[in-house]
């Protein structure tokens, strides 16, 4: 076997603290390497060029790239060797950027381990054997988790492109947070007049499949055929007959049950439609709030419909559908102010959340689009905006930038002047982050058209006094501590990670950051793939984004599930195991270990043995360390290429002691 | 009722001098709830602000001799009424969880201070160990319709870490013991502010700015009289508040209690034990709205 060996500078990244020149020279004294060299940048087009050449000009069956990590360019010089004419598997990598240069500084420390590296390589590699892709069907159906503005957009742009579209929600309408929103920054327009025909559109575009009030239960399958059980929720209603008419609503007693859609700063029903534009329009029950559910007597709802659509005795059930990708678009939760005590949020009835002050500017919501004091019901008219409750801060866990609470209190600041022309804001703030399009110019406006008095520092303390509240901060511009007394204290909660995200990640099996977002294939290049193929991201499930940037990427999830929807089969990677069926006794050790149930048991003339379903199987190797038998082996990482790449590093002794 | 629980008691200087009413009640009440206290032989300051200003390891073993006192009388409980004391106290004994800031203390001491000496404010211990609902049982003299504003100072809650009694920010177990009195709590958020502390003596100014603060929000939110457990805030808001009406152009006329006085004026002590003459602002009107006690509840 003739082997090429390429040792990459990578700039200074690796040749600052390997000399690589020597590493080749080594490279050179293996067995069956027949030429090696150091490239300046093995990746760029000069580099793969000149590894294309080799291969053609010294007649090579291998190639060994010694540069940096194969997450990043693995594939590339696959594709490198393939162009050579070798198949894509005849080709090892040896990382001695993250594993070398990147970690030690003793040149020649580096230089020696380097060259160990590519020994090891090339020792494997003289194991390598061809490996073929397979091809499989995909199904064309694509689920997006999530019916807030990213997976609307997500939903709609695949269900334009063709696909059919299953999109899930977990509450009983579409819409998500900005569903809630008065107003949306920078332009001030009405949000549920935009973001209504949408949701519209989802109802009643032919390729969408809606359930709402729905959770995914169960994900099991691969890229192209996944499996999806979905646990519907009971609602009490028959939403098949249901017409959204609202009578129920009307007669029910049950007036004080908290409302979730309206903050909990309005009372609702027990049988409710969450908000007029609600997509379904359908309504549903609070089981907690219920009379008929908690103490069997009432049932007002039912002698009201006109379709007899109540269904008390409603049980949750599980429905299939099988998809080829998954959209995971489930948002975000708002920050818990009460982990701030000394602001006094759910203790001072005056003190509230962004959310809840949002609510009350809408002309839908619980005040009819009055600002009122929950005290007392008065307008106010100072009002305090406190910046940063649950972002920048450490010390309650939450140390990132939730990115667009700046621009919403610019924007709450604008409508409290247009709704109380007297009134006076003050904004404490820590920085003003505002980097989108028109954005700044959007925070100006707000302090110099509006008038919005920006206080830089932090808040220590809000109180009560008498009948006003005094906001205590700091003002780090003029260095002073200041006193500010409000009527209205809107704290301007951050972002978090949705609850049970963590939960579902694990079904999806995609990875998640240390505060629940979840995790991109890579930060810059691949933002809206996750590492399980055929699982996108959209909107704030990944991280705190605005509406624009929630949109944006829904569009591009739809826009990768459409390329790779694009072809009628993909390939399946040839890394997986396989059973040596002579050698398997059935034992189902390998079954028993397998996480993504990949391995089944089939009959074999009248014995008991073990199969690969290929397209299942992850290449994760467990089953091949259980195996008592050494009867299945991952391809491309079998025992005899490990073994390989040990003895290349660590001689066996028997041979020194007959020397 | 329960059997009388058994603590080491640390009365602190102040106890001794400038704040002999809060002892003086605290000793009445604590016996009327059935807590008994054993004062520490011999017993010495804990340092107070200086000491631990100074040098820390000093500071604890100031502490620690007062604690190994303690566990040599066979006690496992170190109650105290002063926060600042009582700060002292759990302060060394948290530092001194560290082997090596331990060893240096242990230096300075005839014997190596002890691991094992809880130590707790008696306001902790009638909250949590007695509790609000015995209180209420035992209440013969109301303070029906009282409207109090409690002051915890900043040390009492503070920090929570070492303190790891209430919340710091916004503690309840003196508004609780409060209503089961009788009285009206009124919402005070100022309830762990500084009084200025000892700033009274080197920059009046300071106390007279903080503390009148304080006084405007008890007045403003219509409480009668403050409600202390801090000898140092009691003094700077009681003493002072003339010179704080003078710095600040008011005439309050608001007392300032110990929350052991008034505990012990609802359990029907007799008011002598209390030592409301020792009170600089006059107490007599608040007192006055006190109900005699009824005998049927006796």
């Amino acid at each position: 076997m003739k082997i090429g060996v390429f040792v990459c500078h990578c700039g200074s990244n690796i040749a600052g603290t390997v000399d690589t020149e020597k590493v080749a020279a080594a490279a050179r004294k293996l067995p069956g390497v027949a030429f090696a060299t150091d490239t300046m940048y093995a990746c760029s087009e000069p580099g793969q060029e000149g590894i294309v050449e080799a291969v053609k000009e010294h007649g090579l069956d291998g190639v060994v790239v010694a540069s940096c990590t194969p997450r990043m360019h693995e594939a590339t010089f696959r594709r490198t060797v393939e162009r050579a004419g070798l198949n894509r598997y005849m080709f090892e990598m040896a990382n001695i950027r993250e594993h070398v240069s990147w970690i030690g500084k003793d040149m020649d420390a580096n230089t020696n381990k380097a060259a160990e590296l590519v020994a090891m390589a090339v020792a494997k590699l003289r194991e390598d054997r061809l490996l073929f892709p397979k091809k499989f069907d995909i199904n064309k159906r694509v689920m997006v988790l999530g019916g807030g503005v990213a997976g609307i957009q997500a939903a709609l742009d695949c269900a334009d492109g063709g696909l059919d579209v299953v999109l899930v929600e977990k509450t009983t309408t579409i819409g998500g947070k900005m569903a809630k929103l008065d107003k949306t920054f920078p332009t001030v327009d009405c949000s549920s007049c935009i973001l209504g025909p949408k949701m519209v559109d989802i109802a009643q575009h032919p390729n969408i499949t809606l359930y709402a009030a729905s959770e995914v239960d169960d994900v099991s399958g691969y890229v192209g055929n996944f499996k999806v059980a979905i646990r519907k929720k009971q609602t009490y209603v028959d939403w098949d007959l249901c017409t959204g008419c609202g009578q129920c609503m009307e007669k029910c007693p049950s007036k004080k049950t908290p409302d979730a859609f309206n903050e909990f700063i309005g009372p609702t029903t027990a049988i409710n439609i969450p908000f007029p534009q609600a997509i379904p329009k359908k309504a549903s029950i609070n089981a907690e709030a219920c009379i008929m559910l908690t103490k069997g007597k009432c049932g007002a709802c039912a002698k009201v419909c006109p379709v007899e659509a109540i269904r008390f005795d409603q049980q949750e059930e599980i429905v299939h559908e099988e998809v080829g990708a998954i959209v995971a678009a489930t948002g975000y939760d708002l920050f818990d102010h009460s982990k701030y005590p000394e602001y006094g949020g759910g203790r001072i009835p005056d003190v509230i959340t962004s959310m809840q002050y949002e609510r009350m500017l809408s002309a839908s919501g619980p005040t009819g689009g009055h600002i009122k004091r929950p005290s007392n019901g008065e307008e106010p008219k100072n009002v305090v905006f406190i910046q940063c409750v649950g972002s920048r801060d450490k010390s309650v866990d939450r140390p990132y930038c939730s990115g667009f609470c700046c621009m919403y209190t610019a924007k709450q600041t604008i409508l409290t002047k247009d709704h109380i022309p007297d009134s006076q804001s003050y904004v404490f703030y820590m920085d003003i982050r505002s980097p989108g399009k028109n954005y700044d110019e959007f925070t100006r406006r707000a302090m110099e058209q509006y008038g919005a008095r920006y206080i830089r520092g932090r808040v220590a303390q809000v109180y009560e006094k008498g009948d006003t509240l005094i906001v205590r901060g700091a003002d780090t511009l003029t260095g002073t501590s200041i006193e500010v007394e409000a009527d209205l204290v809107v704290l301007a909660v951050g972002a978090e990670s949705a609850k049970g995200a963590a939960q579902l990640a694990e079904k999806l099996r995609i990875s998640y950051d240390t505060y629940g977002f979840y995790m991109e294939s890579h930060p810059k290049l691949k933002p809206v793939e996750t590492n399980t193929a055929g699982v996108f991201l959209a909107g704030c499930c990944q991280g705190p984004k605005d509406i624009p940037s929630s949109v944006g990427q829904g569009s591009a999830a739809a826009a990768k599930v459409l390329a790779m929807f694009s072809k009628d089969q993909l390939e399946s990677d040839p890394q997986i195991s396989q059973v040596d069926i002579k050698r398997c006794i059935g034992c189902g050790k390998c079954m028993s270990t397998c996480p993504f149930g990949a391995i089944k048991e089939i009959d074999f003339r009248g014995q008991k043995k073990a199969e690969v379903i290929e397209t299942v199987c992850q290449g994760c190797g467990l089953c091949t360390a259980t195996c008592p038998q050494g009867a299945i082996q991952l391809q491309h990482f079998t025992d005899n290429q490990i073994l390989a790449e040990v003895t290349s590093l660590c001689p066996p002794l028997l041979e020194k002691s007959f020397e | 009722m329960s059997e009388a629980r058994t603590y080491g008691y640390y009365p602190g200087c102040s106890g001794m001098g400038t704040s002999m009413e809060y002892e003086r009640s605290t000793r009445a009440v604590c016996e009327a709830l059935g807590i008994k206290l054993v004062e520490l032989e011999d017993w010495s300051c804990c340092g107070s602000t200086p000491a631990h200003t100074v040098d820390h390891v000093l500071s604890a073993a100031l502490s620690g001799r007062n604690l190994s006192i303690a566990e040599s009388m066979g006690l496992d409980t170190v109650i105290t009424p002063c926060p600042s004391c009582l700060t002292n106290l759990k302060t060394a004994t948290h530092r001194m969880e560290n082997p090596e800031f331990r060893s240096k203390v242990d230096k300075l001491l005839d014997k190596p201070a002890p691991g094992g000496v809880a130590v707790k404010s008696v306001l902790q211990v009638i909250f949590e160990d007695v509790g609000p609902d015995a209180i209420r049982e035992k209440v013969v003299r109301p303070l029906d319709g009282l409207a109090l504003a409690p002051y915890y100072g900043c040390l009492m809650n503070r920090p929570p870490e070492v303190m790891q009694f209430d919340d710091p920010e916004n503690p309840t177990s003196m508004d609780e013991i409060l209503k089961a009195l009788g009285a009206d709590v009124v919402p005070y958020g100022l309830k762990v502010e500084c009084c200025g502390a000892s700033h009274g003596i080197a920059q009046k100014d300071v106390v007279t700015t903080l503390s009148g603060r304080l006084l405007d929000l008890a007045y403003a939110e219509h409480a009668v009289a403050m409600v202390t457990a801090c000898p140092l805030c009691q003094m700077n808001l009681d003493l002072r508040q003339g010179q704080i009406n003078s710095a600040n152009k008011t005439n309050y006329k608001m007392p300032i209690f110990y929350y052991t006085q008034l505990l012990g004026i609802a359990l029907g002590l007799p008011e002598k034990e209390l030592g409301f003459d020792k009170l600089a602002v006059n107490p007599a009107p608040v007192l006055k709205a006190i109900q005699e006690p009824s005998h049927a509840a006796s």
